[in-house]
């Protein structure tokens, strides 16, 4: 038997039983040892947990205390650009060539589809593969290293820009001549990828996948017949891709290396490029204008607005409320009940930003803003915002296009002369 | 002497009962015949390589053709190089044809391979023939987002007809019954390649999902929640309405929607 004996506070321990008891929490009910429950679980008094703060709100921390480290820390390093691992091809056994349509000058997400593709295939052929894209014209493009572009040869010669579909065969011919590329895609897209490709399959008399959407190293599937009927035969050399035909490069960095291409001879053209002709802003379908001038409620010289639109050559459209007040017709309207517009540049004039109106442009990919209130949604959303009276950005938008004219008006003439 | 325009047509598909029709831009490129027909000194042939007895033939016809001709083929036979070898031989100037067929393979090759062959250029998705001066067309192109591209190519040519271009006119029923459809025998090359293809009905392509990468789950429950907010762009709060509208007019010009 030990010589301790064992001293008992009756008082303490009601008190400690008693979570009423003003003194209750004075005491120290031994915090370290577990409690076990019949069952020989640990049970935890919930009453025990967290503090009260600052304003009489009783407070949990969970973090254990370490809330304020963590989340110094993680201010510290602020918006963490996040280096994607490098994909590297030294010596590419085989390449696959990507022509992609580079609308404006940067990659549209059929091409970053199509890049997708290509490395879907490098993977199911044996060996190195490396994905070639050959980029037509002027290029904007910054992020061909993340789309998964292994090697680059970009033609921006004056040759190239514009309707250049024979010069641009010639090229490819000079690029099949060089690298004896594997396969060929090209994006099935009004934008001159098919022209392109079937020009291509033409010239070298192999037969492509038109509309392919399935493909493999094996095997492909493809739309026929407008659509209604499926085409599965082996994976051909030239493949014209669908829309959504794979996946995205997104987790790989790719080393974007510049091929020297030998010089291309120059074919005979016989299609002469006469430039675009002007057409009536005011008639293409809303749905499909490239550049849109939309009004809101913030307008209220509607003569300058559509002296504006018809000034910058831009479609009309509106928002929900300048059409119910009459200002505009209905077909005009912008919006989740109105069209859905997939222009490359919105401006938003006193818009202010409904998420109705935001839906209908959500393809659009330049957005002005001109509006008076800093905070509205438009301005979150927009590229570019000006902050101000609209009438006056308007005038002088105005006053700045008609220099611009002029100044063309008078080059044009020189040049003629 | 007049031209010689020549229209190729096909058997088409209404895209929503599958019955077969005159096809839409085949029925645009005769059209376009037509009307070259009245405003130029030309003489329009409607060409069809496939069944003389085909029905949808008439409504073609029915546009006010007094006659068309067919290469007769099978099923299984190659078009390309029957047509080909007629037009070397019927001095044609102008081919006409629809950008996609809508039945067989619907490939758009077509042209391209007649190009090829006869070695003509091809101009493709044309909204318009504009003039035909000294053996020299004026072409309008038809570009993505209702936009328009002059383009002037020497004859003869090929030309995959859009449908931007003009609408076919409403077709007659008597007259087309009435008009001579004349069959020709060719000699025909069956399609090997395609006959060991698989066809089948077109599958419902599935919805592409917007997949989440995130590693934690904060990461996934934001992905889930939060408004798209793409980063904020420049905001111009106290500079002048000019210098504003400069900054703006610099970027329209960037992006080259301006002229």
């Amino acid at each position: 038997m030990s010589g301790e004996v064992l001293r008992r506070d009756p008082r303490a321990e009601w008190i400690a039983r008693n979570r009423l008891h003003p003194l209750h929490g004075t005491i120290n009910v031994g915090e370290e040892a577990e409690v076990r429950g019949p069952s020989g679980l640990i049970r935890k008094n919930p009453h025990k947990v967290g503090f009260i703060g600052p304003n009489g709100i009783k407070r949990i921390d969970r973090l254990k205390g370490n809330a304020a480290a963590a989340g110094l820390g993680r201010r510290s390093s602020g918006p963490q650009e996040v280096q994607l691992p490098l994909h590297a091809v030294e010596n590419p056994d085989f390449y696959i060539v990507v022509v992609p349509d580079l609308v404006g000058g940067r990659l549209t997400s059929q091409d970053k589809d199509m890049l997708g593709q290509a490395h879907k295939l490098v993977k199911g052929i044996e060996g190195e593969g490396a994905v070639v894209a050959v980029c037509f014209g002027e290029s904007k493009e910054e992020g061909y290293d993340t789309a998964g572009v292994d090697r680059l040869i970009h033609l921006g010669g004056e040759e190239y820009e514009g309707f250049a579909p024979e010069q641009r065969l010639a090229a490819l011919m000079q690029v099949e001549a060089q690298l004896q590329p594997k396969h060929w895609l090209f994006p099935d897209s009004v934008h001159g990828g098919t022209d392109l490709g079937s020009r291509l399959a033409a010239r070298l008399s192999e037969r492509p996948a038109v509309q392919a959407w399935q493909v493999d190293h094996a095997s492909t599937v493809s739309r026929g017949a407008s659509g209604s009927k499926d085409i599965q035969r082996a994976t051909p050399r030239i493949l014209l891709l669908a829309e959504e035909c794979a996946d995205p490069i997104d987790e790989t960095r790719h080393e974007v290396q510049a091929i020297e291409l030998a010089a291309v001879p120059l074919a005979i053209t016989r299609l002469k490029d006469q430039g675009q002709v002007a057409v009536d802003p005011n008639a293409i379908p809303l749905g499909e204008a490239e550049f849109i001038l939309s009004a809101g409620n913030g307008i209220h010289n509607w003569e300058q607005f559509h002296e504006a639109a018809e000034v910058l050559g831009a479609t009309e459209g509106a928002s929900r409320v300048a059409v119910d007040d009459g200002f505009m017709p209905r077909f005009r309207q912008v919006g989740a009940t109105g069209t859905w517009v997939t222009a490359r540049v919105y401006i938003a004039v006193g818009i202010s930003g409904a998420i109705q109106h935001m839906q209908g442009i959500g393809q659009c990919d330049k957005v002005i803003a001109i509006n008076s209130d800093a905070g509205c949604d438009m301005v979150k959303r927009a590229a570019l915002s000006a902050i101000g009276d609209s009438e006056e950005v308007l005038a002088e938008l105005i006053k700045l296009m008609q220099v611009h004219k002029a100044e063309q008006a008078e080059g044009g003439d020189q040049n003629a002369a | 002497m007049p031209l010689n325009v020549v229209s190729l047509v096909s058997v088409g598909r209404h895209p929503q009962s599958g019955r077969q029709r005159r096809a839409e831009q085949d029925g645009r490129a005769v059209e376009l015949g037509m009307n070259l027909e009245v405003a130029q000194n030309s003489q329009l042939t409607v060409l069809h390589a496939g069944a003389s007895s085909e029905p949808v033939l008439r409504t073609y016809a029915g546009m006010g053709l007094p006659e068309l001709k067919v290469l007769e083929l099978a099923e299984q036979d190659d078009a390309v190089p029957a047509l080909g070898d007629y037009l070397q031989s019927a001095n044609a100037d102008i081919v006409l044809t629809g950008v996609r067929a809508e039945s067989g393979e619907s490939s758009g090759m077509v042209p391209y391979l007649l190009a090829e062959q006869l070695g003509w250029p091809l101009v493709p998705r044309i909204a318009d023939i504009v003039s035909i001066d000294d053996g020299v067309a004026e072409i309008l192109l038809a570009l993505p987002r209702g936009q328009r591209r002059a383009v002037s190519v020497p004859l003869p040519f090929v030309a995959s007809v859009d449908n931007a271009a003009a609408e076919a006119r409403q077709t007659a029923y008597g007259p087309g019954m009435r008009a001579r459809i004349e069959g020709n025998k060719v000699v025909t090359e069956v399609d090997e390649v395609r006959s060991g293809w698989q066809e089948s009905d077109a599958k419902p392509r599935p919805k592409r999902l917007k997949v989440v990468k995130a590693k934690t789950a904060a990461d996934r429950f934001k992905a889930a929640t939060a408004k798209p907010q793409g980063k904020a762009g420049k905001v111009m709060k106290s500079e002048s309405a000019k210098e504003q509208a400069e900054e703006i007019f610099k970027l329209l010009l960037e992006e080259k929607v301006i002229k």
